[in-house]
């Protein structure tokens, strides 16, 4: 009777899960075709090719951050969650995507993690984070309309010729496209000097269509607001000023003499243009980072119902003692809670032993090799190209090696909670 | 209720005052999670609102340049996606691949748990145990082997062969959830349909099956998803014509940013279907979880 509702099962699993662990066993010992004995001979090429080394010291990193830092998160999730009223949106905003294949999740964190920070959301949000608290100028490329009068001084540009208060100073700038000048920029003026003032004007030095003329302010050019200029003196810079929204500029109260202007570094200075995520030495924290997107949930999740598990009245006992927030989870939640910790970070690394999609998908072709883990490997060598089955076997054995402890570990939970 | 126990809320009466210090006080408590909440929601609002861009649109700038520009959105790629005869079938094989690989292991697994739990026959115990230990197998070891063995009795490259390896991979999990629920079951419930002359699947059906019911709504969803959402084993078992979504969209993505106006929407229609059984589901989807989900 017992065999008649166990034999669907018995059959699929012996054929399709237990008897290919002793093939691939068996298999791992013979050559890329399978027709010649060669012993050890796939593990020494696995051990020894850098492709797989790469691939295994990968997974190393893999299971030793990711599933630690998983569980971390869903811990402080769990609990911080448990502190507001809208607990159950935020829950199911961090663990949807749970739902979501590891090739979407690919395909999403691509276009996350595009280079160019106008396309890329992580830079995008990066470099306007940076644009807050740096200088970059906004005229990157710039180079003076008169390279007799400003000379490059590193990436700045220096006056040749000197001037005194009384002076005005036109210092052009060429090889800006027109949507690099500021929307707020206005058509370029000279100033008028005072006696004690030192003005001047930086501006756009290029009419539209032709007919400017080099080192003159003409009618139709515009003035480039926000440059700095600093006043050198014999002993270094004495006075800064920033241009207006017309180019000019004005220093007063200067002690008569010979100054050189200079137009400083920042203003050249290119804007940062974010962080390389998938170049080969960021590209395994970036899958991982896709990774956690996806488990940090299932961690919240566990974690949050071990929380709940535990009785009220024994925290609220430890409150009454006059234990502070920081001390009940400290000395009664976290004790109570390892267990359900261990179950999870358990899990997670059995999951990250296996990662295959993500890092099929995420990196680039010309970093796969770098981002590479065994379970893609295994894939590659023996059916992405590879057809070397031996190998491929000898990867997947080292994989169930690998799950081995979390086997014990599961069947001894198992039989301690019977 | 839950949130002033937690605040740890003294015995005694707390007035307006010291709750009105309490939400000052956790001001950023709710802007961290905000936050957070938000760094989980964009990248897959990213994915949504550039299916619906042209790709020169998504090539020129971010997906959030609709936010000024509205009228960038279009159903272009989608009607294009449609009409493309290989993403279509892609889209039915999957289908044809989950449904049976899902209703497959909800029956096979559910008898083998019956008997786990409620006949006696000889090792029982180890064989349970042995069910435990295959939890964690990785399917990577039964690739090579699985690949020889159907190309020898001729299904290899077939939905059938690719159904049935989902299936065989979903059991142990199958059993183990099921057999644990089957056996919380009160022992009277089957003694009574037993003396009432019901046979051993007469009481499977009757019996076992309907209170059974909320584990394998957890079982059912956790199959449907893994197998919805599977590459690997799709990429091995799945022959040209028996491409799933998954597959179909991996070859799109060697040539990323040319091929951006196919992948976008053609990933998004393969995580909408699984979000909606999320979404439908979501408190037998936890159940599961917290039963053990350890594959």
């Amino acid at each position: 009777m017992a065999l008649a509702f166990l034999a669907p099962a018995l059959v699929l699993l012996g054929a399709l899960v237990v008897y290919p662990i002793f093939f691939s066993a068996v298999r791992s010992l013979f050559d890329r075709g399978g027709d010649s004995f060669v012993g050890l001979a796939n593990y020494g090429d696995m051990l020894s090719s850098p492709r797989t080394r790469t691939a295994i010291r990968n997974n190393v990193i893999w299971v030793v951050v990711a599933p630690t830092i998983a569980t971390g998160l869903g811990l402080v999730y769990a609990v911080l969650a448990e502190r507001v009223r809208w607990q159950t949106a935020f829950k199911v905003a961090v663990f949807m995507p749970m739902a979501i294949s590891g090739l979407a999740t690919g395909v999403i964190f691509r276009l996350v993690y595009e280079d160019d920070p106008d396309r890329g959301l992580a830079n995008a949000v990066l470099t306007t984070v940076a644009d807050v608290f740096s200088s970059a100028g906004g005229y990157a490329g710039a180079r003076p309309s008169q390279p007799d009068l400003l000379g490059a001084e590193g990436e700045a540009y220096v006056s040749t010729a000197t001037f005194a208060p009384g002076d005005t100073a036109r210092l052009g700038l060429l090889a800006l496209r027109p949507s690099e000048v500021p929307d707020d920029a206005e058509l370029a003026t000279v100033p008028a000097a005072g006696d004690d003032t030192l003005a001047g004007v930086v501006w756009l030095d290029f009419t539209r269509g032709g007919g400017g003329e080099a080192g003159a302010v003409d009618a139709s050019e515009q003035g480039l607001p926000g440059v700095v200029v600093e006043i050198l003196g014999a002993t270094g810079v004495v006075a800064t000023a920033t241009t207006a929204d017309d180019g000019t500029f004005a220093v007063d109260g200067l002690d008569p003499g010979a100054y050189r202007l200079r137009l400083a570094e920042s203003n050249f200075r290119p804007p940062w243009d974010g962080v390389r995520w998938l170049s080969p030495t960021l590209v395994t924290p970036a899958v991982i980072a896709a990774w956690l997107w996806i488990w940090v949930g299932f961690a919240m999740i566990v974690i949050g119902a071990g929380l709940s598990a535990i009785p009220r009245d024994v925290l609220e006992a430890a409150r009454v003692d006059g234990a502070g927030e920081w001390q009940v989870f400290r000395q009664v939640t976290a004790p109570l809670l390892l267990p359900v910790l261990l179950v999870v970070l358990v899990t997670l690394v059995i999951n990250v032993l296996k990662i295959f999609d993500l890092v099929l998908v995420i990196p680039p072709g010309s970093v796969q090799d770098d981002a590479n883990v065994i379970a893609l490997e295994m894939w590659r060598v023996s059916f992405g190209g590879g057809r070397n089955q031996g190998l491929g076997s000898a990867l997947s054995v080292l994989l169930f090696l690998l799950v081995l402890p979390a086997m014990a570990f599961n069947i001894k939970r198992f039989r301690s909670e019977r | 209720m839950t949130g002033q126990t937690l605040a740890g809320k003294a015995p005694g009466a707390p007035g307006t005052g010291t709750r009105l210090a309490r939400l000052v006080a956790r001001g950023p408590l709710h802007v961290v999670l905000v936050l957070v909440a938000l760094f989980w929601l964009l990248p897959s609002v990213g994915l949504l609102v550039s299916s619906f861009r042209s790709a020169p649109d998504n090539a020129a700038g971010g997906w959030w340049q609709v936010l000024s520009a509205p009228a960038q959105l279009t159903v272009d790629s989608y009607q294009a996606l449609l009409e493309d005869p290989g993403m279509v079938d892609a889209f039915w094989n999957t289908v044809l691949i989950t449904v049976p690989a899902t209703v497959g292991v909800v029956i096979i697994g559910a008898l083998a748990a019956y008997a786990f739990a409620w006949v006696d026959f000889p090792g029982r115990d180890w064989a349970f145990v042995g069910v435990v230990g295959l939890l964690v197998v990785p399917v990577q070891v039964a690739l090579i082997p699985v690949a020889d063995l159907y190309g020898r009795i001729g299904i290899f490259g077939q939905i059938s062969g690719v159904v049935a390896f989902h299936i065989a991979f979903g059991l142990p999990f199958a059993i183990f959830l099921l057999r644990n629920f089957f056996a919380g079951i009160p022992r009277e419930l089957l003694e009574a349909a037993r003396i009432d002359g019901a046979g051993e699947i007469r009481i499977f059906f009757r019996v076992v099956l309907p209170i059974g019911l909320p584990a394998i709504a957890s079982l059912s969803i956790f199959q449907f998803l893994w197998v919805w959402n599977d590459l690997l084993v799709a990429l091995v078992f799945a022959g040209a014509d028996a491409t799933p979504l998954t597959v179909a969209i991996r070859e799109q993505t060697r040539q990323f940013g040319a091929n951006i106006d196919v992948i976008a929407p053609g990933a998004f229609l393969s995580l909408v279907v699984p979000l909606l059984v999320f979404f439908a589901f979501q408190r037998y989807f936890v159940q599961g979880l917290l039963a053990g989900a350890e594959k």
